[in-house]
């Protein structure tokens, strides 16, 4: 029998496209209608419309699918485990005395935000490349200094992600594709240099973590043949309450769990490692920057394969988003924008007084973790609006504009759905849907940090660039 | 300034939510500053620095809830803080949002297994692409948008006859598939008689008629207006055809279009030739020779279509009321009429009743314009300005350029109506109202007042305004059908029983002294 006999014989099950009134009427029949929330794609923009039309194309397409289908799984299968940790100037690729690495796409001195230069400043201060923050402010201006995007070097940066040599550094080995993935360590919650604060009790934690969090965490992890297998305990985080991204307290005791034995077994005196417990217990950030590792890891196996539309990274630099693709090997960053965070704030603060998104965080969100599981974290719900139904509504959207789901990390609540993996900007165009990115807020000023936390999005500018030029490139 | 604190002992929240709480409390009518919170230091620290710290405040520890409201006057502070105390105990009455929503077509048709077809409607522009997906999806596709170019019409067409799908349109307002209406269409019975379209009221009013006959419908298929066009070559109608044909449940087959190209009415006539059941053919003003020679039954208008195919569909003819039209009636009216009213004024929605309506006039009379005459001499030079006889399609792209469809919204209808009204050459003003789903929900009613205001300024100025109306609909659709038609005759406007009679009145009217049928 033919299809459409096979129609005759059986109940329409409507798609309905643009007039509501249609589903409606079909409903009223007694037959299966569902409306979608179309929305013109490229916002309705001829450009737009006729870069998706070129790359439509049959041939193309049919390129764009099979890179899509080889990213994502690269990405899924992914087994981003933490071997150690180590000062930055030992392991991260590229890494000098005199670099500063921060977060987002590359940014000069002169450009930064406040919090941002605020940090940087800190950083000389504590590198020794400057007195005081005042002939900091000099030597960062003097182009004595190297500044580059920490993604340049296999790194993530939380916030203003200022990153220098001697900072104690993740080091994640991806066990499947062999690649390493870098970032440093949770200053914990207070007046914070990735907040872009610099004052004396900024620089003396860092000389701490420094001289003593770091050695000793770097000890213990080389008592740890095996490793801590990040993928596996974030999947367990998320199935605690955790999204990994503004909700880590299942995340962090976890991960302190893990690494208490090896700490116990260092030969650092006790009250040098009951100060370590300590400042892991100040905040349940501790595990932040670990996801934040473990995501990249897994993204960066992702990269660089021909013409594919997966996104591989977001990141801000507190004045601009940026966005790569894998189909884009290396460095090739399409930027637009940074944008305002909405969200509650602590008490005290009004939304003026804001600083716009920054930070390498959202490296979560590009791995499906954060705001896309924001069904793991019913108790943060208020971030995204207050219900949890809200909170379901973003993990299913984002299966919108992505390319499959990771069956190794899942959602309880929504049956144990694989989160939303692999952005492909052809989706983000089409339907309009932005990223869903959950993030802390920043006091825009330096030195003041975080005010607050909620909710943001990439700028639809960063993916139109994307698309334009790969329909050019490509087509 | 007025201050209020309290401190709720051992009263724990979390600390996001107490953000949001926060955050909340600040926009309360009257609050200068609120803040909520656990007594933490950090907290602590807060008030402080805003200068609200108590000796309370400072008393209280990490497991109290502190509450501190700020307001300009003393008077407002109770009020606000009891408004704070509701945001604390309010709790989260949403409603669930559980219904899964979908943005495109391809995770829709990931997310509905059982999805088999899409009604497409969005602005031509992007209406190819969303149709292209659609077919991908192996759905069937209804195309009611319009703009969409002969090109883009051919190549989803092609695909969609690859694949087996249909694919029907673009500009395709009306189908009922495995008896269920889509877009403009009406509530008729389950039958034997399948048709295929390239008309959306023309289908609608032979759907009706084979109803109003006992009749019943298997599917309406439509085609889209241009289907039968020499660039698309009739690739749905004659793929409707083949699948009718197939169909267990269709005994007979009714074509309605206007008059197909010389090459594509050869492929159609072909294919009906090798059908295995009767097909009756509706083209409009259309060759009744060539259609007999390939074994079709012609049918001359929408009535004796209906007529002939609910005849072979096996219904008795002694039972069906033919709805003969009425002889004497016509000649009261002609009495009621001066020499100089002389004129048919036709204002329709329906695009194929109108030119129904248009192709009897032109039977008999001559100087019969229209926005939709074939022939360019007879097309209005102006729209808005009637010429003697004159037949609009307000459904045309003229009229609809950037406006709903006139089934839809009745406005510009209406004016052209009073100004029509007014003038003193005209004998007869015929219109039709279309019933049904997607139609307006009182197409009688929104046109009652403005032709009760006509017929009263007629009296007045000593002349007899006649108009005949016509409603498309079945007794099984909303608005009911009785009600429409009670309206008009209650306002003192003739009744067509059908779209056929409605022309015919209209013609035989304002032919006097002539012979009439």
């Amino acid at each position: 029998m033919s299809k459409i006999n096979e129609l005759f014989t059986s109940k329409v099950n409507v798609i309905n496209v643009g007039i509501e009134l249609f589903k409606d009427d079909i409903l009223a029949q007694n037959a299966t209608a569902t409306h979608l929330e179309w929305s013109p794609p490229g916002g309705g923009k001829p450009e737009i419309i006729a870069a998706l039309n070129k790359i439509d194309k049959a041939e193309l397409a049919e390129k764009i699918e099979a890179a899509n289908r080889l990213a994502v799984e690269k990405i899924v299968n992914s087994q981003p485990v933490l071997i150690g940790f180590d000062q930055a100037i030992n392991v991260v690729p590229g890494m000098t005395k005199k670099t500063i690495l921060h977060a987002g796409p590359p940014i000069t001195w002169e450009n930064m935000n406040g919090p941002m230069q605020g940090a940087v400043m800190g950083a000389l201060v504590f590198e020794g490349l400057a007195k005081d923050l005042e002939e900091a402010a000099k030597v960062a201006a003097s182009g004595e200094i190297t500044f580059s995007p920490c993604h340049e070097h296999n790194a993530v940066g939380s916030m203003a992600g200022v990153t220098s040599a001697s900072m104690f550094v993740h080091i994640v080995e991806n066990k499947t594709y062999g690649n390493r993935a870098f970032t440093n360590l949770s200053e914990q919650m207070a007046k914070v240099l990735r907040m872009g604060a610099n004052d004396d009790s900024v620089i003396d934690r860092l000389v701490w973590m420094r001289d003593v969090l770091g050695p000793i965490l770097r000890d213990a992890m080389k008592l740890n043949k095996d490793g801590i297998d990040l993928r596996l305990m974030l999947a367990q985080a998320l199935h605690m309450g955790d999204e990994c991204h503004n909700r880590n307290n299942a995340g962090t005791s976890l991960f302190i769990q893990a690494l208490t034995p090896y700490i116990l077994e260092t030969d650092y005196p006790v009250e040098q490692k009951r100060a370590v417990f300590d400042f892991v217990a100040s905040s349940e950030y501790f595990s932040g920057p670990t996801w934040m590792a473990c995501c990249k890891c897994a993204l960066d196996a992702g990269h660089g394969i021909e013409h594919s539309t997966v996104v591989t990274t977001m990141a801000r630099n507190g004045v601009e988003f940026g966005v790569r693709i894998s189909g884009m090997a290396g460095n090739t960053w399409f930027t637009g924008p940074a944008q305002q965070v909405i969200g509650p704030m602590f008490a005290g603060y009004k939304p003026e007084d804001s600083g716009l998104d920054i930070g390498d965080s959202a490296i979560t969100e590009t791995y499906g973790i954060g705001g896309f599981a924001m069904a793991t974290a019913p108790a943060i719900v208020a971030l995204v609006g207050g219900t949890v139904d809200e909170a379901i509504g973003y993990s299913r959207q984002m299966k919108e504009i992505t390319t499959t789901e990771n069956q190794n990390i899942t959602i309880p609540l929504l049956n144990f759905m694989g989160i939303a993996t692999g952005i492909d900007i052809r989706k983000v165009i089409q339907t309009g849907i932005l990223p869903i990115i959950n993030t802390a807020i920043a006091h825009k000023e330096a030195g003041i940090g975080m005010i607050g936390a909620g909710i943001t999005h990439p700028p639809m500018e960063a993916f139109e660039k994307a698309l334009i030029t790969i329909s050019e490139k490509w087509a | 300034m007025s201050i209020k604190v309290v401190i709720k002992r051992n009263t724990y929240f979390d600390s996001v939510s107490l953000m949001s709480l926060s955050t909340k409390a600040n926009q309360i009518e009257g609050v200068e500053q609120a803040i909520i919170g656990m007594g933490t230091e950090m907290n602590k620290g807060v008030i402080r620095n805003v200068g609200l710290m108590t000796p309370e405040v400072e008393e209280a520890t990490a497991g109290d809830l502190m509450i501190i409201v700020k307001t300009a006057n003393a008077d407002q502070t109770e009020s606000a803080y009891l408004a704070v105390e509701e945001l604390l105990t309010n709790k989260n009455t949403a409603q669930a949002k559980s219904d899964i929503k979908y943005a495109t077509i391809d995770s829709a048709a990931q997310g509905i297994p059982d999805a088999n077809f899409a009604v497409i409607s969005v602005n031509g522009a992007f209406a190819v692409r969303e149709a292209r997906k659609a077919l991908e999806n192996d759905l069937h596709v209804m195309l009611f948008s319009d703009n969409v170019s002969v090109e883009d019409e051919v190549e989803l067409k092609t695909f969609a006859h690859e694949k087996g799908l249909l694919m029907m349109g673009p500009d395709c307002g009306t189908a009922i598939i495995g008896n269920t209406g889509l877009c403009f269409a009406n509530a008729v019975r389950k039958g034997n008689i399948g048709i295929v379209a390239a008309s959306g009221t023309g289908s609608q009013e032979v759907s009706v008629r084979v109803h109003d006959f006992g009749g019943g419908i298997t599917q309406l298929i439509g085609t889209g207006g241009r289907d039968l066009s020499k660039e698309v070559g009739g690739i749905m109608m004659l793929d409707g055809i083949k699948a009718l044909d197939a169909d267990e449940a269709t005994k007979v087959i009714v074509l309605v279009s206007k008059p197909p190209e010389a090459s594509v009415e050869k492929k159609v006539l072909a294919q009906i030739k090798e059908c295995s059941k009767p097909v009756v053919v509706y083209f409009i003003g259309g060759n009744e020779e060539a259609v007999v020679a390939a074994g079709g039954q012609f049918a001359k208008t929408s009535k004796e279509a209906a007529l002939k195919a609910v005849l072979l569909a096996g219904i008795d003819e002694a039972g069906i009321n033919k709805r003969a039209l009425n002889l004497p009636l016509i000649e009261e009216v002609r009495a009621k009429l001066s020499p100089e009213q002389k004129y048919i004024r036709g204002l329709f929605c329906g695009g194929t009743l109108c030119d129904e309506s248009m192709y009897i006039a032109m039977e008999k009379l001559d100087n019969v314009y229209s926005n939709i005459q074939k022939n360019p001499d007879f097309l209005l030079k102006d729209i808005n300005v009637s010429q003697e006889h004159t037949f609009i399609d307000f459904g045309d792209d003229d009229f609809t350029n950037g406006k709903p469809h006139p089934m839809i919204d009745p406005s510009s209808r209406i004016e052209r109506f009073l100004q029509e009204a007014k003038d003193p050459s005209v004998g007869v003003i015929v219109m039709d109202f279309v019933l049904g789903f997607g139609s307006h929900e009182d197409p009688v009613g929104v046109m009652l007042p403005a032709m009760i205001e006509a017929k009263q300024l007629a009296e007045k100025e000593g002349r007899h305004l006649e108009i005949i109306g016509y409603v498309l609909g079945t007794d099984l659709d909303t608005p009911r059908l009785e009600d429409q038609v009670k309206k008009l005759i209650d306002a003192g406007v003739t009744h067509a029983s059908s779209s056929t009679n409605a022309g015919l009145l209209a013609r035989e009217i304002v032919l006097k002294g002539e012979n009439h049928e």
